[in-house]
């Protein structure tokens, strides 16, 4: 066990702390609100994806003919560190960067790798996941939208669901089914579909937040080349797992960038909040909610270090990553209560009222968080792949 | 950077579990509970043997000088293995507290004596005020002719039935005082404080006009409270990583329980009800050992910043023990319920835990001090981690 960083991993870390010291945009407020689902948001935070790039802060662990660094996992964790540490703006195009980007490199075609990644890491692309269904949530594989073969494209039809970034996504990678007459898991294709294909039609859903971060597409007789296919044709589910896996494993490592800065943020506001005729930071109840939270976000940031560490050694992550997706959501939940705990009357004001805290986010940040049991698998779901992949239960379904 | 156990660290660990399997089987632990005797000389003697009484303790001073990691490495298969008797007050406790608080001579002395199994020791702290703050000690020590006399009462120290002599915090005036008592001296009494977990003992320590030399007052002062902080810090750490030992005992018979017993024609495990709560046991199993190894790792490396987190793996472990304990009963249904199972020894030492050198809430308020009172304080986590 050694937690000092090499000679490498603290010239990385140098490097990269002094590009952000200068690079990071004039006027950008770490705690300002910003609605999640506007243009300008994501035309700025494309902008600072693409600058990112462009210095070779994109794609840490991927490797460099594919436009990415090439540096280790524990470089990658260095540099989600750095981007918390500063509260730095986040990557936009993260599905691509963290989901199908490592999917292409260990599953697609050279000809994929070429065509897709580049444009992946330079936000040139944006990428959205069609994965969920209505009648298709928990239980994936039972997904319906299907693909026929025709020559040498597909006939896409169907519809997906719960699609963020879709309003804005150029790509999509989506899992649908292409043998109807076999086992729900094993008629399953891994496609590539062109967000600017005739026959797909975007609505976006409107959350309890009031945002639409989600949509619903639909797709109607859209012809997709059979080159999109990763992997083999009914050979999609392996590969739709592989995508989770990389979405439990690391995506959640980044949410580190938020959490830090919301927990010092509350420690700012503790001294300012008044609490029954005294700032919040000296009321005994409140110092252990804010000190259990802090507990909490440093044995995340634990945890994720421990994956990583077996990560870097055998490659790929493991079931293990349910135990973060569990750990992050449940905890930013209670993170948000004891924000609105401690807040008060206070806590419950939107973005609308003059007398909002920081722009009204606590509130957004306390309904947006509701969610995070069950985007990306359901806490219950992570619980059952525990149970059967990490301590060897029976299957329960 | 790595964060998991390098190869011989992993060694050592496979050794310390195969030496308790061997001389700590559960069939030994349940026979020293029910005869209530917390300590057995056969297992001492064999600690002793292995070198591991001097397990954190310079070489130069008859130990095997191994660091904080290793030391939490012994305390989790100590605690997988439930261990009874004196080696966390003898060892992580009064061991470190005297490395920390005497001149070089006594210290010299006294950790030989430790290192060589010849005296069992442990620290008095807590008294009618049950806190483990050392600015509550107040146990009265009197200036006579070339040493002290005290006169008070300690309570709930550990293994002191055990022990040849307790290293005592008392006051004198303002000044905070360690001396170090021998067991059998003249005014000592010594009466056992029943209590849930039965493999490890307290005991309410009496003082009348008991008199120590000047020689046996290690430290005072700011260098007293300094030392008897830093031997706290120690002993938790080793503590947590106890409690870390437990929790995986427990959920490994949880699993495999839930494997084995059937109702409604299939194992129990197959239920998600009973899934969720081996995942949840995991999850907080798994979080503890990241908090305590990163606390050892930070005793080690950065004895000045590790306090924070201590606190933090001691508060999450106080928590995380205690509910994987109420889990395992639960899955074991009726059984875990019974004396003849083995999984209650582990819910007792759970809370008694719980409670040794200071529970959640005290750690949860030592962090809330550290990161929120301090102005540099929110940065702390990050720097820390830089």
């Amino acid at each position: 066990m050694d937690l000092n960083p090499t000679p490498a991993e603290q010239s990385f870390r140098d490097e990269f702390r002094s590009w952000l010291h200068a690079n990071i945009p004039e006027g950008w407020d770490p705690s300002g609100f910003h609605d999640e689902d506007s243009r300008q948001r994501f035309e700025f935070l494309r902008a600072w994806q693409k600058k990112m790039y462009e210095a070779g802060w994109v794609g840490i662990h991927w490797p460099k003919e594919y436009g990415g660094r090439g540096s280790s996992l524990i470089e990658q964790t260095i540099f989600i560190e750095e981007m918390a540490r500063v509260a730095a703006p986040p990557l936009i195009n993260v599905l691509g960067v963290s989901l199908l980007g490592p999917t292409l490199i260990a599953y697609g075609t050279e000809a994929q790798k070429k065509r897709f990644l580049a444009k992946i890491l330079g936000a040139d692309e944006i990428w959205c996941q069609g994965y969920s269904e209505p009648n298709a949530g928990s239980d994936l594989a039972a997904l319906r939208s299907e693909a026929v073969l025709h020559g040498d494209h597909f006939v896409v039809n169907g519809q997906k669901t719960w699609t963020s970034y879709g309003h804005f996504a150029d790509w999509c990678f989506a899992v649908v089914r292409t043998n109807p007459d076999v086992p729900k898991h094993k008629g399953l294709t891994y496609l590539l579909i062109d967000m600017h294909s005739p026959g797909i039609t975007i609505r976006p859903l409107k959350q309890m937040t009031g945002d639409s971060e989600f949509n619903e597409v639909s797709f109607q007789n859209v012809e997709v080349p059979v080159e999109n296919v990763v992997g083999s044709i009914n050979g999609g589910w392996e590969i739709a797992i592989a995508t989770l896996m990389f979405e439990r494993g690391t995506l959640g490592a980044s949410l580190q960038i938020t959490f830090k800065r919301q927990i010092e943020r509350l420690v700012e506001l503790s001294k300012r909040i008044m609490r029954n005729g005294r700032p919040a930071s000296e009321d005994p109840i409140i110092r252990q909610r804010l000190a259990q939270i802090c507990t909490e976000i440093e044995i995340f940031r634990l945890n994720q270090l421990r994956t990583t560490t077996r990560m870097a050694k055998t490659g790929v992550p493991g079931p293990e990553g349910s135990i973060q997706k569990i750990f992050w959501s449940e905890m930013n939940q209670r993170m948000q209560q004891v924000a609105m705990e401690m807040l008060g009357p206070w806590g419950q004001l939107t973005k609308e009222s003059d007398y909002a805290v920081d722009h009204g986010q606590w509130a957004h940040a306390y309904l947006r968080s509701r969610g995070n049991t069950i985007e990306a698998g359901t806490s219950e779901i992570q619980r059952n792949i525990i149970g059967h992949f990490v301590l060897g239960l029976p299957k329960s379904y | 950077m790595e964060f998991e156990l390098n190869e011989t660290q992993r060694l050592f660990q496979r050794s310390a579990r195969e030496l308790f399997a061997q001389e700590c089987p559960p069939t030994a632990v349940r026979e020293m509970i029910e005869k209530n005797q917390p300590y057995s000389d056969a297992i001492w003697n064999k600690l002793v043997e292995q070198g591991w009484t001097g397990l954190i303790f310079g070489e130069d001073e008859g130990g095997l000088g191994l660091g904080m990691v290793e030391m939490a490495v012994a305390f989790e298969e100590m605690g997988r293995a439930l261990v009874p008797g004196a080696f966390l007050s003898t060892v992580a406790l009064a061991g470190s507290l005297i490395g920390k608080a005497c001149s070089t001579d006594y210290r010299a002395k006294k950790l030989q004596a430790i290192c060589e199994g010849q005296i069992k020791a442990t620290v008095g702290l807590l008294e009618e005020s049950a806190s483990w703050n050392p600015a509550a000690v107040a146990l009265s020590a009197t200036a006579v002719d070339g040493g002290f006399k005290l006169n008070g009462k300690k309570l709930f120290v550990s293994d002191a039935s055990v022990s040849d002599c307790i290293i005592t915090a008392a006051r004198s005036g303002p000044n905070l005082i360690l001396a170090f008592v021998e067991a059998k001296s003249s005014g000592v009494t010594i009466k056992p404080m029943p209590a849930l977990d039965a493999t490890r003992s307290l005991s309410a320590v009496e003082f009348n006009d008991v008199v120590v030399s000047a020689d046996d007052v290690i430290a005072d002062g700011a260098k007293a409270t300094a030392a008897l902080e830093h031997a706290l810090n120690v002993a938790t750490l080793a503590l947590s990583a106890e409690m870390v030992g437990g929790m995986d005992w427990l959920l490994e018979a949880s699993v495999e329980y839930a494997k084995t017993r059937k109702q409604f024609g299939k194992p129990i495990g197959q239920f998600q009800a009973v899934q969720h709560h081996c995942a949840n046991m995991l999850l907080m199993t798994e979080s503890a050992r990241s908090a305590v190894y990163y606390a050892a790792w930070m005793m080690g490396s950065d004895p000045e910043q590790a306090p924070l987190a201590v606190s933090m793996a001691k508060a999450y472990a106080s928590d995380g023990y205690r509910e994987v304990g109420n889990l395992a009963v639960q899955v074991h249904g009726g059984i875990g319920f019974t004396w003849d199972e083995n999984v209650h020894f582990y819910y007792k030492r759970s809370k008694a835990s719980e409670l040794m050198f200071g529970d959640a809430t005290y750690h949860r308020e030592r962090i809330a001090s550290l990161l929120i009172d301090r102005t540099e304080s929110a940065k702390a986590v990050s720097e820390a981690a830089d």
